[in-house]
């Protein structure tokens, strides 16, 4: 696990050295077009605005400038799903069948399994605990917990959907693939419970970015995801370099 | 000023726009170095030939041959649905909300055929016909289609299959654009996987299988959850409980193996797949 960390860094670093070459490439172009660059409408709209590159104060950042950025977005939904299920699992609505008290029981520890995959993979690039906000969710109904279960897994497929496509190490974006196809069959059986047949139903799912014609599962990019999410979510998220 | 934010205009049409640039850091490259030689007044048009770059470049042939290859799944896994659907009268259970979650399924199925033919082109594999197909695999499930169990049980392969393929194939489509589109299909194959597992407990009123919606771990501790050993080849490596270096069972209170393993699904090699495809292709892969 040490190994596989360090190995990790080390990879990692060739990636930043990018990041610090491309300016310069980027330099030796705008040293040139900058000679009388306002005449040029199109290169004058790069004039705007300069990117936001400090770190907030407060709670926690997501820092997207590379893979653990990534893992750590991750990580923040698994936190929340995990607390979510712990609390279904300990004390499930009235209304739960023997089985669904059990297939809770189950997603309660594949959520945990993942959170704690996560903090592991990062070591100390992990974000800290996030302080949850589930006052919108009334624990004691099925119709409420099934409701915030589905919109939680739709949500979690989404986000895994929308976001392994930044994902530079193959080995991470395998191990993403590997968790967002168990967080489809839950949003799957959880649906299934909302209403019998509506599994995939790709149309109710537009929102988030899913496609019935061409048969595509929902899919946002993090900037979409974390309004969403944040309902749920005490703590300050800071995003940067998304 | 910063081209950064040229970029950041243009994401606000295009979305994808970081997508389509990212993986073709050439393209960037070849600007970069062609900004040097020009002069300001075809500043555009070099702007303009980035873009082009692109947005037109052709398709990569290792993305080509992941998508034909997911193409022939697809076309596998249509025909299968779709001959139970139209012509196989009795299998399904008429009235029961059976026949839609079949059809849905074979209509997404059929979704994904024309949209892989569509992204593929002139370079998309012949077609698949049902006459291409022997969903008996030679008699191994000679009552595919008069048995509603046998279906079902190898409906849940095929599903369980095309979800660890396209998991396979991530690797190779990383950083791509055409990864995402992979990739809500995947799951779009992870949520029939589930139902078609939760359709053979009995759904919710439950009475059959023991069979949870998600892979667990097989009687015994073995990689197979289903019970049943002609599958054997579609759940090889399906026990597996450490991810990246990191053990899952006993990762926290209660991660017993069979929670590591639902937790994560395992991918399938191209030439496993392909193995198991032929046992159903009239003229192997």
């Amino acid at each position: 696990m040490k190994n596989l960390q360090e190995t990790k860094t080390q990879e990692a670093l060739p990636e930043n050295g990018n990041v610090f070459t491309a300016p310069l490439q980027r330099r030796s172009f705008l040293q040139f077009a900058g000679a009388s660059a306002a005449a040029v409408a199109l290169v004058a709209a790069g004039c705007k605005k300069d990117r936001p590159n400090m770190p907030m104060s407060s709670g926690v950042t997501l820092d997207f400038k590379n893979d653990f950025g990534v893992l750590n977005y991750a990580y923040a939904l698994e936190q929340l799903e995990a607390a979510f299920y712990i609390q279904v699992a300990s004390a499930p609505p009235s209304g739960f069948s023997a089985n669904e008290k059990a297939y809770f029981q189950d997603i309660q520890f594949h959520e945990i399994a993942h959170r704690e995959y996560f903090k592991k993979a990062l070591s100390t690039a992990a974000i800290g605990s996030l302080e949850v906000d589930f006052s919108s969710i009334d624990f004691t109904s099925r119709t409420s917990v099934l409701g915030a279960a589905m919109a939680f897994e739709d949500l979690g497929v989404a986000a895994y959907n929308g976001v392994g496509v930044r994902l530079t190490d193959v080995n991470f974006l395998l191990a993403a693939g590997k968790i967002v196809s168990v967080e489809a069959r839950h949003a799957s059986y959880v649906r299934d419970l909302v209403s019998y047949g509506s599994f995939a139903d790709l149309n109710t799912l537009t929102a988030l970015g899913a496609n019935n014609a061409g048969g595509l599962d929902a899919a946002l990019t993090p900037d979409k995801v974390l309004p969403i999410a944040g309902k749920y979510v005490k703590t300050k998220i800071n995003v940067i370099n998304l | 000023m910063n081209i950064v934010n040229i970029l950041e205009e243009i994401e606000k049409v295009d979305g994808e726009i970081y997508e389509r640039l990212n993986p073709r850091r050439a393209a960037m490259k070849d600007f970069f170095n062609m900004s040097k030689k020009i002069t300001l007044a075809a500043m555009p048009l070099a702007l303009g030939s980035l873009f082009q770059k692109a947005y037109g470049q052709t398709t990569p042939a290792t993305v080509n041959e992941v998508l034909n290859f997911a193409l022939t799944l697809e076309y596998l896994e249509y025909h299968f649905y779709n001959h139970a659907v139209v012509a196989a009268p009795g299998l399904i259970p008429a009235g029961t909300p059976a026949v839609g979650a079949i059809t849905t399924i074979r209509d997404h199925e059929l979704a994904h055929v024309n949209l892989l033919k569509g992204a593929l082109g002139t370079a998309a594999r012949p077609a698949l016909a049902y006459t291409d197909f022997d969903f008996t695999a030679k008699n191994t499930f000679a009552d595919v289609y008069s048995n509603y169990q046998t279906f079902l049980a190898v409906a849940q392969a095929f599903e369980d299959t095309g979800v660890r393929a396209y998991k396979g194939q991530a690797g190779a489509l990383k950083g791509n654009a055409v990864l995402t589109t992979a990739l809500q299909i995947h799951s779009v194959e992870a949520r029939h996987a589930a139902h078609i597992r939760f359709m053979r407990q009995g759904g919710i009123n439950g009475g059959g299988a023991a069979i949870k919606p998600w892979i667990s771990l097989g009687a015994g501790g073995v990689a197979n959850d289903t019970g049943i050993t002609q599958v054997d080849a579609v759940y090889a490596g399906e026990d597996l409980d450490v991810q990246t270096g990191v053990t899952i069972t006993g990762i926290a209170t209660g991660v017993t193996k069979a929670k590591a393993v639902e937790s994560f699904d395992e991918p399938l090699a191209k030439a496993n797949v392909v193995s198991i495809a032929n046992l159903f292709l009239k003229v192997p892969l």
